[in-house]
């Protein structure tokens, strides 16, 4: 429902003389500093101030990129365990053969789907970690419930976000401007789709959503292109004069500054082509988006990106089909993004997690499909993390149910990357402690 | 439209009989200046003493219809000014004599979520006994099933309401319902019951400007706060002080005015508060009824005398005059003594006057809605719209097309505000926290999309089936002369934002300039787009 962001023409460029061309006296063009500057500014002295540690050869402004794959992804058919004799009996369509699987080492015996040979390239060159079957307490097979589990780290799917909870305490309590009156809630989190992940949503923290960034804009614009001046007249003027700035109406026009700055930035960073091709797919095109914003710097550190499908109850393919297509999309992908921050020398900054709600059941259903199950893989991208395996992966025969019995808890990954990599205090952020999964293998 | 709803022929205009629409005595004078910001900040007044009738002006019904309400029609403005305050505060407040659809309780289906039957619950027992995996997996898909399809009808039951807040002609009903909504705020997500929902919701109808007393007993016996708050599952030897500890904190006294152990033994005079399907059950044997104390009482209390001795607190009357005066009046504190110190004041007398009247809410509230301290300039046009307030005002008062109920109800999800759904039991927070770079977007493009239907790529389809007949509203807003733009601009910026401000003014003058002066549907509408895409158009 981002489609309420929108239209085509590009707007007036802004510059900091247009904005100050507004004849603003001193004292209110303090308070008409655009929040997200001067937030910015104080993000850099607050990660100074608590000390952060840097990882060498890894800047502060640390990006973590969310890939959400949404539906239930199929876990024993991403990581194979072809080792298994009790994999191939519970999927006599649905297994891969053992020749096909690209193995993760010489003596392993499980291995990545051969369509996820992007990623192979990745764990080749020390750039992939490879959890096994993550999980968490009393499984929950409903999409929409175990989805709300995954994105509030609580195991009754209530509550605000995880990422957005991060935001909340990172950026400290309630920020004031510099008259003493409550600043704008801290910028959250960037999604790319149609709708606001709730993992980005905290008490105060709220993501910026968007399908595709010529859509974080007014649509009136498009209605009549004449309408796009003086619509910068009234949004771009900052807090017009005679206006009390501590007044809610101060604090909307310094808003729509805000808005105005953020929306130009965005749409900027975007329309940069990204040094290096990706392919053809949705999850491709997200993640160029991705790209671009943060070589423009664009101040957030968190990005979520979707690729659903993996709902795969009937036809879901073995080597090659339905699944195996969507096991292309997510190796390419992300390949090809880790080519392009490394072209921008933004690769050591960015670390990639991907999830899925569930997996699905150990043995394939009666149409050539699998049903929701439990534990699944994730897995880490990026050139700072700890490559390899970590975990253990579960039985395929001692099961629960029919499905796998989980071996780490989602909650001790998120407390690994809130804590090493965004260097938040994580059991403040998931209310709880969580042993935390040691993910960073540089340091 | 899927929906078969028809705008046109529902009563979205507060019934107000006596004036027609296209002349306006009162039209709003055109040369009304902007008040400079007073250098000197002289306290505002703290009176709750009724403002005085023969100062009672457009600004001021424009004023009330927004915050007792969702905002008002040209028309409606006109007539509530032309009543004057008493008249208009009663017509507010006693809504009962206005007909309206009563809600039925088959509006919706009670039976998706229903609990097992013995039968039922055997068969499962049985395959789970059995190791019979196939009927096992069977019964959890038609469980998962009954939830897809109970999720489809929460969907409904929000547009159900949105509708309901739109169309209805007495706003105060549903500004109550949403009030406590957000005040006893229960998530569907987590009880996963659409019915129970629903049912919640007509409590809050029912009691919306009735006794807070009444409310707060029933609270304890409505089975989605019972669901919400883990109360079914608490027990004699094993209190849940789920619903103890938010009864108190949120629902009435206010962190620090309890202690640990009112948590406790609360919980315990909790206990065997239940419900079975829809309806509330007392679970005898589940009930502790030993002696407690509560607040200071004691006594083999009950869920009845906790909620007792809670009403008795003097924290309550407090906490529950302060919230009401939040959503209808102002944020506070604000930081600037001169306001933030006569709120206080009123705060107070709004407490006293709770207690005066055995937390009786109509008196309370006409008192308020009648009083000097409402209609402070620095009250007026200060508190920021929440997005019902946003979605609905702008359809009520600008008399848009609806077009897409679905549409308005995810485009409030996107501001902050997914109706069913608040983000926690503390409810929204409101003021400033609504606004951000993204929500402010949104905000702008719902207008944009109410206006035109403008959608991301190109027009919603009924788009030009449904136009915003703009030339209409602009004959309700008073009699002008041909290329009269200045007037014409003058009206709609009072008409929209409460005030002109110079800046606006010449954007729209400019505005009307380009296109030669011509008022038509495309000129008005453009100056609309542009009005409700200003800053000062997000508040009331």
């Amino acid at each position: 429902m981002d489609q309420f962001n929108f239209s085509g023409n590009v707007p007036m460029a802004y510059t900091r003389r247009s904005f100050l061309g507004h004849g603003l006296i001193l004292a209110s063009a303090a308070a008409t500093v655009p929040a997200f500057i001067s937030r910015s500014a104080l993000g850099m002295n607050a990660a100074a101030a608590t000390g952060v540690t840097s990882l060498s050869g890894v800047p502060q402004d640390r990006v973590l990129v969310v890939v959400q794959l949404a539906g239930g992804n199929d876990g024993l058919n991403t990581v194979v365990p072809f080792g298994d004799g009790a994999y191939y009996r519970a999927r006599p369509s649905l297994a891969i053969p053992a020749k096909s699987v690209l193995k993760l080492g010489k003596n392993a015996d499980f291995g990545l789907h051969p369509q996820l040979s992007g990623l192979n390239d990745l764990y080749d060159q020390g750039q992939l970690s490879v959890i096994l079957g993550v999980g968490y307490p009393n499984p929950n097979r409903s999409h929409f419930k175990s989805m709300d589990i995954w994105h509030t780290a609580d195991t009754t799917g209530t509550g605000t976000g995880w990422l957005g909870r991060y935001f909340d305490n990172d950026c400290g309590g309630k920020p004031t401007d510099l008259l003493g009156a409550p600043a704008q809630a801290p910028m959250g989190g960037i999604s790319i789709g149609r709708e606001a992940p709730l993992a980005l949503k905290g008490a105060k923290a709220q993501p910026i959503g968007f399908e595709s960034a010529e859509l974080f804009q007014w649509l009136g614009k498009g209605v009549d292109d004449k309408l796009a001046n003086p619509y910068d007249q009234v949004n771009r003027r900052g807090t017009s004069p005679g206006v009390d700035p501590t007044s809610s109406a101060g604090f909307l026009m310094r808003t729509a500054l805000d808005a105005q700055i953020s929306s130009d930035q965005i749409r900027k960073a975007v329309s940069q082509k990204p040094l290096v091709a990706y392919p053809g797919n949705e999850l491709a095109r997200q993640l160029a988006m991705v790209s671009s914003m943060i070589r423009a710097g664009v101040p957030t550190r968190v990005y979520y990106v979707t690729l659903g499908g993996f709902d795969t109850h009937a036809g879901q393919g073995g080597e090659n089909g339905r699944h195996a297509q969507l096991m292309q999309q997510l190796g390419s992908s992300l390949k090809a993004f880790y080519a392009d921050l490394k072209a921008q020398g933004n690769d050591t900054r960015v670390l990639t997690m991907s999830f899925s709600e569930f997996g699905r059941r150990v043995s394939q259903n009666a149409s050539g499909g699998t049903d929701h199950g439990t534990a699944a893989p994730m897995f880490l991208a990026g050139p700072m993390v700890r490559p390899g395996i970590i975990g253990d992966q579960p039985s395929l025969t001692d099961l629960d149910a029919g499905d796998l019995k989980y071996k780490l808890d989602f909650r001790g990954i998120y407390a690994g990357v809130l804590g090493q990599w965004l260097k938040a205090d994580a059991s403040k952020v998931l209310e709880g402690s969580y042993r935390a999964v040691d993910i960073i293998g540089k340091t | 439209m899927s929906l078969g709803y028809q705008p046109d022929s529902s009563p979205k205009s507060v019934q107000m009989p006596g004036k027609s629409v296209g002349t306006n005595p009162n039209k709003p004078d055109v040369k009304h200046p902007t008040p400079p910001v007073p250098q000197t900040r002289k306290p505002i007044s703290a009176s709750l003493a009724p403002m005085k009738p023969d100062k009672w002006s457009y600004d001021h019904a424009r004023h009330l219809l927004w915050r007792a309400g969702f905002g008002g029609s040209a028309a409606q403005i006109e007539t509530v000014q032309g009543w004057g305050p008493s008249k208009a505060v009663d017509h507010l407040l006693d809504f009962d004599a206005i007909p309206f659809e009563k809600v039925a309780p088959d509006t919706f289906d009670a039976d998706i979520m229903r609990p097992l039957n013995a039968e039922e619950r055997g068969d499962i027992a049985k395959a789970r006994r059995m190791g019979d995996e196939d009927s096992v997996a069977r019964l959890r898909a038609q469980r998962q099933e009954a939830e897809r399809v109970d999720r489809q009808q929460m969907r409904k039951v929000q547009q159900w309401w949105l509708k309901r807040m739109i169309e209805t002609p007495r706003p105060l009903e549903e500004k109550m319902t949403l009030f406590w909504h957000g005040h006893f705020a229960t998530n569907y997500r987590t009880i996963e019951d659409s019915y129970h929902m629903f049912q919640q919701n007509q409590m809050f109808r029912t009691h919306a400007v009735g006794n807070f007393g009444k409310l707060l007993y029933e609270i304890i016996r409505d089975p989605a706060m019972i669901a919400y708050l883990d109360n079914n599952d608490s027990r004699k030897g094993k209190p849940n002080e789920n619903l103890a500890r938010e009864l108190m904190e949120l629902f009435s006294l206010g962190v620090g005015n309890y202690g640990e152990n009112d948590i406790k033994e609360g919980a315990r005079a909790l206990t065997g508060y239940s419900f079975y399907d829809d309806e509330f059950t007392f679970q005898k044997q589940n009930h502790d009824d030993g002696g407690k104390a509560i607040l200071g009482k004691a006594g083999k209390l009950d869920g009845d005398g906790f909620v007792t001795a809670i009403l008795e607190n003097p924290a309550c009357p407090r906490f529950i005059a302060a919230k009401l005066y939040r959503f209808f009046v102002a944020d506070r504190p604000t930081g600037r003594p001169h306001i933030d110190k006569p709120a206080d004041a009123v705060v107070r007398e709004l407490a006293s006057s709770l207690v005066a009247n055995r937390y009786e809410l109509k008196p309370v509230l006409k008192r308020l809605f009648l009083s000097e301290h409402f209609y402070q300039p620095e009250i007026m046009r200060e508190q920021i719209k929440s997005p019902a307030e946003l979605v609905v005002g702008a359809v009520r008062s600008l008399d848009a097309p609806v077009r897409d109920l679905g549409t308005l109800t995810d485009a409030m999800n996107l501001m902050g505000q997914n109706i069913f759904y608040p983000p926690s039991v503390k409810g929204w927070d409101g003021g400033r926290s609504w606004i951000n770079t993204a929500t402010l977007f949104i905000r702008q493009n719902i207008l944009c999309f109410l206006l035109t239907g403008k959608m991301p790529h190109g027009f919603d389809p009924l788009a030009k089936s449904e136009p915003f007949d703009a030339t209409a509203f602009v004959r309700g807003l008073g009699d002008f002369k041909p290329g009269d733009t200045a007037a014409v601009t003058a009206a709609l910026l009072r008409f929209n934002l409460g005030a002109a401000g110079d800046d606006n003014t010449r954007t729209v003058m400019d505005w009307f300039a380009s296109r030669k002066n011509k008022l038509d549907d495309d000129t008005i509408s453009g100056a609309l787009l542009l009005i409700t895409a200003m800053p000062e158009y997000q508040l009331c």
